[in-house]
């Protein structure tokens, strides 16, 4: 086994047993970076910083006082400022940004002594679920039926095939609506989006402010927890940061969860829903039940209406979010004519920097929030998401503890499959995970089996709100119970 | 005490070709908190920096910058809502007010639509003494103040500065309760005034530290009383904005400008439009604002960035139990203990400093006296030479050490002013120096007597005459202070040479 | 709620990004396939729901009116597309 293809959790043992070196275990995941540029997962590779990391990690390590992410290599979604490294979000119009700060979770990770491999690819702006609508084209699924390449879904579409293909240990991910969970799930890793205000937003380029929230993406549920663990906790630049002390997360896996209550949420299963998909549920309920779990029948009346509000909020919050990029300060700036003024400057700027499907978005949220719509679908979409939460609200207050859905409605579709779709039919990807972001509640996806084609599914698991730990358990006895093992072939 | 019975002062009225036209003006005047830090980041609000030097990079609205709140910007807003009588809102929220301009970096102002901090409110806007308009507050809220466009440095490009951008304003909106230039000038001066009372805003409108909105539209007479008694604005005439406007007196040019240029659209048959207008000091004209010549469609949404702002009772307790004594009650304790005139009174609470600097020498002294000297000699010598009240020479001791020697008799008035020069040239003891120099009147009864009687023997023609003539004896009493070299008591004199004239 | 094209240049307008007079028309049927799927939300029973204000309710954070922030504007003008003598400049603007 290469040292690249380890856990966080088996590499930290190795790292502080003196068993493996952090520079080693970088070199290991440098070599297998450079030998995924078919994947076109790294957008921007930075090892230089990667070494002089891993031997600031060495040194640590030798102290013996080196916390559990020292040394680790990790992958970090264009999505965060990283000082001095290009973070363009996936987007031209930030071609060329080198933030002069650090986010404030890379500023934790690297802090811990994590090391940077480089950026990974995601959809712009985070704003795709296919990672197709990259300025950088899109990232690849390792995994593959035939000779077509897959998505490895999106956003972050990059960071999920990086972590399959074991071109990192782990990489950072976001989730507005399902940006983590879903190409976790495409790809056969586990990622978590937390409870939102668990991870400081500071840093991270905005999508949608009050959806957005970032994760770890990694080969278990151990790896999350540790991994979640050096991420999450109260920052004070971030006002919707929350000032909670952050549990052992790592400590809760004990793998008992006789007792506790599992709620099966029956709006989940919809018309139409592949077999496959219905059955990998089954067979996740079943598991739970054996691991001494009570499965009660729930309802969450609101979830059709999750979709429709979702794409009314997240774009709303996006228009005004993305309107910072006007060719002023940073980014890119049109070539102007003769005449023209700032007007044409900025609609220059905007129409050649932001994609189609960004600047769609962009338009509906200008849409949605003028004069005389607002009410009609803003102020009406967050009404709904009232009583979404609240949905939540009532089966918690039952005594269920975790929620278990499916995580997609498919499995990996092919790369260009969806060019000519409505946008609204790529929009259905999120269907499983959206009530999660609207309701700010921490989710996890699992994989749990192969379809028939032979490509990994997951399941999600929605836990209570800032109780990860609890989930983590939960999803750590539905991992073990699953066994899912499987890699994919090597073909980059 | 402010239950005052004042009357209402009659609206400017402008004749027109047809019959006469009243004004409406209504007002949304900028104050800048007098913070050290921004309303959203810890870059400082000082003026004359460096370009973009007091620049937080959530100032710059670089990706993923967050803002954070400055608690003594909200404590700074809740203080002037206490300041205007108004209702204080435990619950506020933060807005997104969203259009493209180069000096607003993050593509939308940080404000407060929806849920304002401050609601409804007063201010007691006086004209002169009895006559005053009770103008109504409708709201303040805490927004973010933009950069500065620099147009004039390169003939192809408009140069940008953050500097001032996010720094925190109170927004303080009125009703269109102001009748005409003077008021809505006087308007801007009593809530200038109020703010400095509360040291929430210093005031510097040179330095656009407060800045009017002037909202202008003309009606015919009568429309404006059914405007207040059903508060439907389709009473009046469509109002024009007048934008920025940070002098006094270019408020009441640009009002009466704008009045008259309504006036002739109107009178043209025409209609107004409504717009945002710009003064031009230079023309004394006001115009169309290009770069708002589209209609705007703020699309307001609440900040996902921020919280809704909840305050607690017992902390705005808390300020309203360390506000200070506002100008309105100041002004009528002053008139009421000192007994001071309207006018003295006004002078005297124009600002915090002349107030506390009146009431030092008042104290234990006559209060009309203590005015007098404070009004008429101290700050007539420190207008003169330019000087504020803080950097006088004379100081509460020494000006209060001159009106002792008055109150005494010690030194006459004419000698008091003479004092008065030497200590704001030389400074000093008053005492000390009247003393030293021969200041002091003579009260010694045996001496002045003496030139009395020296007088009156030296002058037995002047005698003779004073005795016919009563009125002459004003001649010895003059004689005599000049042979004391003036500092014979003269009330002194006159009673001895009436007695020894047997007057 | 169906856009026409009218609709669609005045949103493209308002949120500053040039679209081609030919491309209206594709992007108005776009954006309304969009809302019609929005419009679900009509079927929704809202009354006497508050819209949410924030999905985990604590206390807005303050900071102390303390200088801790700037001095930088070398870092500020680092990204500039263009930046002359300290300034950000842009095509010349008219009030």
């Amino acid at each position: 086994m290469n040292a690249n293809e380890l856990t966080i959790a088996a590499a930290r043992d190795a790292l502080r047993k003196g068993d493996l070196t952090a520079v080693d275990l970088t070199m290991s995941c440098l070599t297998a970076m450079d030998a995924g540029d078919g994947l076109n997962a790294f957008v921007h590779k930075t090892p230089e910083i990667a070494l002089d990391q891993a031997r600031a990690a060495d040194a640590r390590l030798a102290q013996g006082d080196a916390p559990a992410m020292c040394g680790i290599p990790l992958g970090i979604k264009d999505l965060f400022c990283t000082k001095g490294v290009p973070s363009q979000a996936g987007s031209n119009i930030l071609k060329g940004f080198r933030p002069e700060y650090e986010s404030t979770v890379t500023t934790r990770l690297f802090e811990a002594g994590a090391v940077m491999l480089g950026k990974l690819n995601m959809d712009e702006f985070a704003m795709g679920s296919s990672n197709e609508t990259s300025c950088y084209g899109p990232a690849v699924n390792p995994w593959k039926v035939d000779d077509r390449q897959l998505t490895p879904g999106g956003s972050s579409g990059g960071s999920a095939a990086a972590v399959a293909a074991d071109l990192c240990l782990a990489a950072t991910g976001t989730d507005t609506g399902g940006s983590i969970r879903q190409p976790a799930a495409f790809t056969g890793i586990v990622g978590i989006k937390p409870t939102y205000g668990r991870v400081s937003r500071w840093g991270i380029v905005a999508f949608a402010s009050s959806l957005d929230q970032a994760g770890p993406m990694t080969k278990t549920v151990r790896d999350a927890a540790i991994f979640l663990q050096a991420m999450a906790g109260h920052d004070p630049k971030d006002s919707t940061s929350a000032n909670l002390a952050v549990p052992d997360f790592e400590a809760a896996l004990t793998g008992d969860i006789r007792g506790t209550t599992i709620g099966i949420p029956k709006e989940y299963r919809m018309d139409g829903m592949p077999d496959e998909i219905e059955a990998l549920w089954a067979r996740g309920i079943a598991m739970m039940k054996d691991a001494g779990a009570r499965i009660v029948d729930i309802s969450l009346p609101h979830t059709k209406y999750a979709l429709p509000a979702y794409y009314v909020i997240a774009p709303a919050e996006a228009s005004s979010n993305l309107a910072r990029y006007d060719g002023v300060r940073y980014g890119h700036r049109a070539k102007l004519t003769a005449g023209d003024g700032i007007t044409e400057m900025y609609e220059k700027t905007r129409a050649e920097g932001f994609g189609p499907e960004v600047q769609r978005r962009i338009m509906v949220g200008t849409y949605v929030l003028s004069a005389g719509f607002y009410d009609a679908y803003y102020n009406r979409a967050r009404r709904v998401r009232a009583l979404i939460k609240r949905d939540f609200e009532l089966a918690f207050a039952e005594g269920i503890d975790a929620i278990l859905t499916p995580a997609t409605p498919s499995s990996a579709f092919g790369l260009g499959e969806m060019a000519s779709a409505d946008p609204v039919e790529m929009y259905l990807n999120d269907v499983f995970t959206v009530t999660v972001n609207l309701a700010g509640l921490p989710g996890i996806a699992v994989p749990v089996g192969l379809d028939r084609r032979g490509l990994p599914l997951g399941l999600q698991l929605i836990g209570r709100p800032w109780a990860e730990g609890d989930l983590l358990n939960h999803a750590h006895v539905l991992e073990t119970a699953a066994g899912f093992v499987a890699k994919a072939d090597k073909w980059w | 005490m402010l239950d005052l019975t004042y009357t209402l002062p009659k609206p400017r009225v402008i004749a027109g070709a047809r019959h006469d036209w009243e004004l409406v003006i209504g007002m949304e005047i900028h104050a800048q908190v007098a913070s050290n830090a921004k309303l959203f980041s810890g870059a400082s609000t000082q003026v004359g920096s460096e370009p973009n030097s007091n620049v937080a990079f959530v100032d710059a609205a670089m990706p993923g910058m967050l803002p954070v709140i400055n608690e003594f910007c909200i404590e700074q807003a809740v203080r002037t809502g206490l300041g205007l009588k108004a209702q204080i809102n435990l619950t506020s929220a933060f807005d997104r007010k969203n259009y493209f301009y180069p000096d607003l970096p993050q593509g939308y102002q940080i404000s407060q639509l929806y849920h304002p901090i401050v609601g409804m409110g007063e201010v007691l806007v006086e004209m002169s003494p009895g006559v005053a308009r009770l103008v109504r507050i409708e709201r303040i809220h805490l927004e973010q103040d933009a950069g500065k466009s620099i147009h004039d440095m390169d003939p192809a490009m408009s140069f940008v500065d953050f500097n001032r951008t996010g720094v925190a304003l109170m927004e303080i909106v009125s009703r269109p309760d102001l009748r005409g230039p003077e008021e809505a000038a006087a308007y801007v001066a009593k809530l200038r005034q109020i703010l400095r009372y509360l040291g929430t805003c210093d005031g510097n409108m040179q330095n656009g530290n407060l800045r009017a909105d002037v909202n202008v539209s003309v009606c015919r007479p009568g429309q404006y009383e059914k405007y207040q008694a059903t508060q439907d604005f389709g009473h009046l005439g469509t109002r024009c904005e007048i934008k920025n406007m940070n002098s006094m007196r270019f408020i009441q040019l640009a009002i009466d400008f704008e009045a008259r240029r309504q006036i002739a659209i109107l009178e043209d048959g025409g209609t107004v439009h409504q717009e945002t207008r710009l003064y031009d000091p230079d023309k004394n004209e006001t115009r169309s604002m290009r770069s708002k010549e589209e209609a705007h469609d703020y699309r307001y949404f609440p900040d996902p960035d921020l919280l809704p702002l909840e305050i607690e009772q017992a902390w705005v307790d808390d300020i309203a139990a360390q506000m200070p004594e506002l100008p309105d009650a100041k002004k009528a304790r002053f008139m009421g203990d000192f007994g001071l005139t309207d006018y003295d009174a006004n002078v005297l609470t124009a600002d915090l400093e002349s107030a506390a600097f009146f009431e030092a020498v008042a104290a234990g002294r006559d209060g009309k006296m203590a005015a007098n000297w404070v009004i008429n000699e101290l700050f007539g010598r420190l207008n003169k030479q330019g000087l504020a009240i803080a950097d006088s020479p004379v100081s509460v001791a020494q000006l209060g050490g001159v009106l002792d020697l008055i109150a005494s008799g010690e030194i006459s008035g004419k000698m008091a002013k003479d004092l008065f020069e030497i200590v704001w040239t030389e400074g000093g003891d008053p005492a000390a120096i009247a003393a030293a120099r021969g200041m002091k009147q003579v009260t010694d009864t045996g001496a002045i007597e003496a030139a009395v009687d020296a007088i009156i023997a030296e002058n037995p023609g002047q005698v003779e005459k004073a005795r016919a003539n009563p009125k002459l004896a004003g001649w010895f009493v003059g004689q005599v202070i000049k042979s004391t070299g003036g500092k014979a008591n003269p009330a002194t004199v006159n009673e001895m040479v009436t007695r020894k004239l047997g007057l | 709620m169906s856009i026409d094209t009218d609709t669609a240049r005045k949103v493209a307008k308002l949120a500053r990004i040039r679209v081609e007079e030919a491309d209206l028309p594709a992007l108005a049927g776009q954006l309304s396939g969009i809302l019609g799927f929005m419009e679900q939300l009509n079927e929704v029973d809202v009354t006497g729901v508050e819209p949410m204000t924030s999905v985990t309710p604590m206390r807005l954070a303050r900071r102390a009116d303390v200088v801790t922030d700037g001095g930088q504007a070398g870092r500020v003008l680092a990204n500039a597309p263009d930046a002359r003598e300290g300034f950000f400049a842009v095509p010349k603007v008219v009030e």
